[in-house]
């Protein structure tokens, strides 16, 4: 039962809004690309496996060519050592891309409020969603994910979300 | 025993001055004559120190009583066929001035004098590639001195090339630009990491290829340093627990044994037998747990994804029973100084059982997969070899120097906890390529399993804290109601144990090997210095050795073998 326009355009046609379609594609097939450098990554490792299953939620490609992939998740505590790598990895996954920054570590530096920790990744790249937990369960992890394709939905295409930020690196 | 050791020394060093300290022997040695003690200390067949397995600095600035000198090295060894343990202690006058370095005897000082100079700017002269190791190059400073703020960050802006680095390694195999010319080749440089999945974590290892062979790799470490040493010396003893957590993070409960062995073994504390019996249930609980993962990604590593599922599944399902123990999956934080956090809960035997049922199954489905393959024989078998004596000389410990053929376990050379009266084996390899690595891992899991199932019907009822009020926190019911109670906890909780000063060295048989605490206590309750001798960043420095000369491949799985871990890596 089409109306409006699309009653003149047959069954064989939907006519959409482009957010909604393009948005429905990215949402359900992010590829994650796992920046895991600690902890968190046995737990997202737990995640992956059989018991949580992500790929429930269509984003068990995962990649380790940013090249590849839309989603980065910032798995354990990002060194200032690291923090050059971390931006250069973001910088090489093509647009449009997301960021989960998985447990205290990579949120805020964690218990390691030190000379040779970086006080939460956002200090270096932009982050969409916060994992909290020291490490988080997989649970969350999932959650995380459920609230990145929230997220998605309500995007739009045409805007470029993180033209304005400014890390220590820049 | 360490009696007639201390007789050697006595006789072949008379102007050194030494003393028991635990169970290692201190021996004081002048800057000048070090190498020449160090050189006779490994080649003299009667003390055979063939193993150092570590080297640290303390730095006595703000140490309540006054020394000599503001900095001194520790070096320590190991003779591990009679069990002997040795720290030789040297006073550094000037640390630019510095000390002769060791690395010619023994391969592990490479990595063990970068890492002193990089915390505490101590030169070692002579030293082939002094340069920093875990902080990285654009860092000015010395994280470890006392007069280093711990909250002073330092950027970095770009990593380091390591260049200069691969051509010199090249240069030391006779590889130069003009023999490139001469066979009219290029060299390939390529970067393993520090982001990529082969490398388990965060490390780069950098190679010169010759097609798909490896000419010459240098690896490059530091990118997990999580300044673990320098944080620790800002909590009381209690509060470094968690942090233990975070060394070997696919064995956190480890970590918090050895830990707190370590400062129970300072303090003389007896800890009650059910603890102990727990302490050894929960220890080879997750060293069976950390043998899972470890097998499991290496098989992944080399194609077998169905391993990953029969063997992760089975740490998967056990995460059940420890998180009902201990209330997390990960990081158990179990331990306290003078017994557990808890007890077991009720009907824990039941689920332990069920679950090492599940274990031995897992292993099963997976060596049913592994053991008559023709694949894994083929990539496994004679490739990155690693020879006894370069084990000895580069301080690996745990499976991967048993894998070399040398029987050495703390566990039964060196026993606590009641080891001795347990019957198990050691399973030890033949050659020390990869397949002897995964297949000592395997026989370890079902020693482990051995162990646990006598300790179960051995523990015995009763108490697992020791009711000393100057270590343990007194019953919340003594708390709420006395005065004694209340002030007792709240000195332990604000001020800490208070451990007696002294420094001390305290060893225990991880999943990876031996890892040892080294502590300088000033008398409070926080630790004044604590080193962490991890059994990864000796396996790491080693790494080099076994892959020149092997397939660009062949170091991938390598890496899977030898188990590195990036938390106790860097710490």
């Amino acid at each position: 039962m089409a109306l409006g326009i699309e009653a003149s355009l047959g069954d064989s046609i939907v006519t959409t809004k482009l957010d909604a379609i393009v948005n429905w594609g990215r949402q359900y097939s992010l590829w994650p690309m796992v920046f895991g450098t600690a902890c968190c990554a046995i737990e997202f490792m737990s995640a992956a496996a059989s018991q949580h299953d992500i790929s429930r939620f269509g984003a068990e490609v995962v990649r380790f060519s940013p090249r590849q992939a839309d989603l980065m998740l910032v798995c354990g505590t990002i060194s200032y050592k690291q923090a050059p790598i971390l931006k250069r990895i973001y910088e090489q996954m093509p647009e449009p891309k997301w960021v989960v920054a998985m447990g205290a570590c990579a949120s805020s530096g964690g218990i390691y409020d030190n000379y040779c920790t970086v006080q939460g990744i956002d200090t270096v790249i932009p982050v969409d969603v916060y994992i909290s937990g020291c490490p988080p369960r997989p649970e969350a992890v999932l959650d995380a994910l459920i609230k990145i394709q929230e997220q998605i939905r309500t995007e739009s295409v045409l805007v470029d979300r993180h033209k304005d930020f400014k890390g220590i690196l820049d | 025993m360490n009696e007639t050791l201390t007789d050697k020394l006595g006789v072949l060093f008379p102007d050194n001055r030494c003393r028991q300290v635990l169970d290692s022997i201190v021996m004081d040695v002048a800057p000048d004559t070090l190498v020449r003690t160090m050189e006779r200390l490994k080649t003299y067949p009667d003390l055979g120190f063939t193993m150092l397995l570590d080297i640290t600095a303390v730095d006595y600035l703000t140490y309540p009583e006054e020394t000599s000198t503001r900095f001194k090295v520790v070096y320590v060894l190991r003779n591990w066929s009679r069990n002997w343990l040795l720290q030789v202690v040297v006073e550094v006058a000037d640390p630019e001035r510095g000390l002769p370095s060791v690395s010619t005897i023994w391969g592990a000082a490479d990595w063990a004098e970068r890492e002193v100079y990089d915390q505490y700017g101590i030169v070692f002269t002579g030293h082939p590639d002094l340069r920093r190791i875990l902080n990285h190059w654009q860092f000015k400073g010395h994280p470890l001195r006392k007069d280093y703020d711990i909250r002073q960050g330092q950027i970095c802006f770009e990593t380091d090339s390591l260049e200069r680095e691969i051509r010199a390694r090249l240069a030391t195999k006779g590889v130069d630009e003009s023999t490139m010319r001469d066979i009219n080749t290029e060299m390939m440089f390529l970067n393993l990491g520090p982001s990529h999945p082969a490398t388990h974590g965060a490390i780069r290892i950098f190679t010169a290829l010759d097609g798909e062979t490896i000419m010459a790799n240098v690896n490059e470490i530091g990118y997990l340093h999580r300044g673990f040493e320098k944080t620790a010396e800002h909590r009381t003893y209690n509060q470094v627990i968690p942090l233990t957590d975070r060394l070997n993070y696919c064995s956190a409960l480890l970590n918090n044994i050895a830990y707190v062995k370590a400062v129970e073994s300072w303090l003389g504390l007896e800890i009650t037998e059910r603890a102990m019996f727990m302490r050894v249930v929960l220890s080879e609980f997750f060293r069976i747990q950390d043998h899972l993962v470890c097998l499991a990604a290496n098989l992944v590593d080399m194609g077998g994804l169905t391993n990953y599922w029969y063997l992760y599944n089975e740490k998967e399902a056990s995460y059940d029973l420890i998180s009902r123990l201990t209330g997390a999956r990960l990081t158990s934080s179990f331990t306290r100084i003078g017994g557990m956090y808890r007890d077991f809960y009720e009907g824990w035997e039941a689920d332990m059982e069920h679950q090492l049922a599940a274990i031995e199954k897992g292993v099963d489905d997976s060596l049913s997969l592994v053991l008559q393959n023709r694949i894994v024989h083929d990539r496994t078998q004679g490739t990155c070899l690693l020879p006894a004596e370069t084990a000895l000389s580069y301080g690996f410990t745990g499976p991967n120097l048993r894998a070399s053929g040398v029987a050495f376990d703390l566990r039964k050379d060196n026993p606590y906890y009641h080891y001795d009266a347990f019957d198990f084996n050691v399973p030890v390899g033949s050659t020390g390529d990869i397949y002897d690595r995964i297949m000592v891992r395997f026989e370890e899991i079902f020693e482990s399993i051995k162990i646990i199932r006598q300790a179960m019907k051995m523990i015995p009822d009763g108490d697992i804290f020791v009711f000393d009020h100057r270590y343990v926190l007194p019953p919340k019911e003594q708390v709420y109601n006395r005065i004694e109670g209340l002030a007792n906890h709240f000195k332990l909780i604000f001020e800490g144990v208070k451990v007696s000063a002294g420094e001390w060295y305290d060893s225990f048989e991880a999943a990876n090997g031996e890892l040892g605490f080294y502590f300088v206590s000033d008398g409070s309750g926080r630790p004044y210095k604590l080193k962490v001798r991890p059994p990864c960043f000796y396996a790491m420095a080693g790494f080099h050795t076994m892959v020149e000369g092997e397939m660009i491949a062949d170091a991938v799985i390598n890496l899977g073998s030898i188990n590195i871990i990036g938390g106790e890596l860097d710490r």
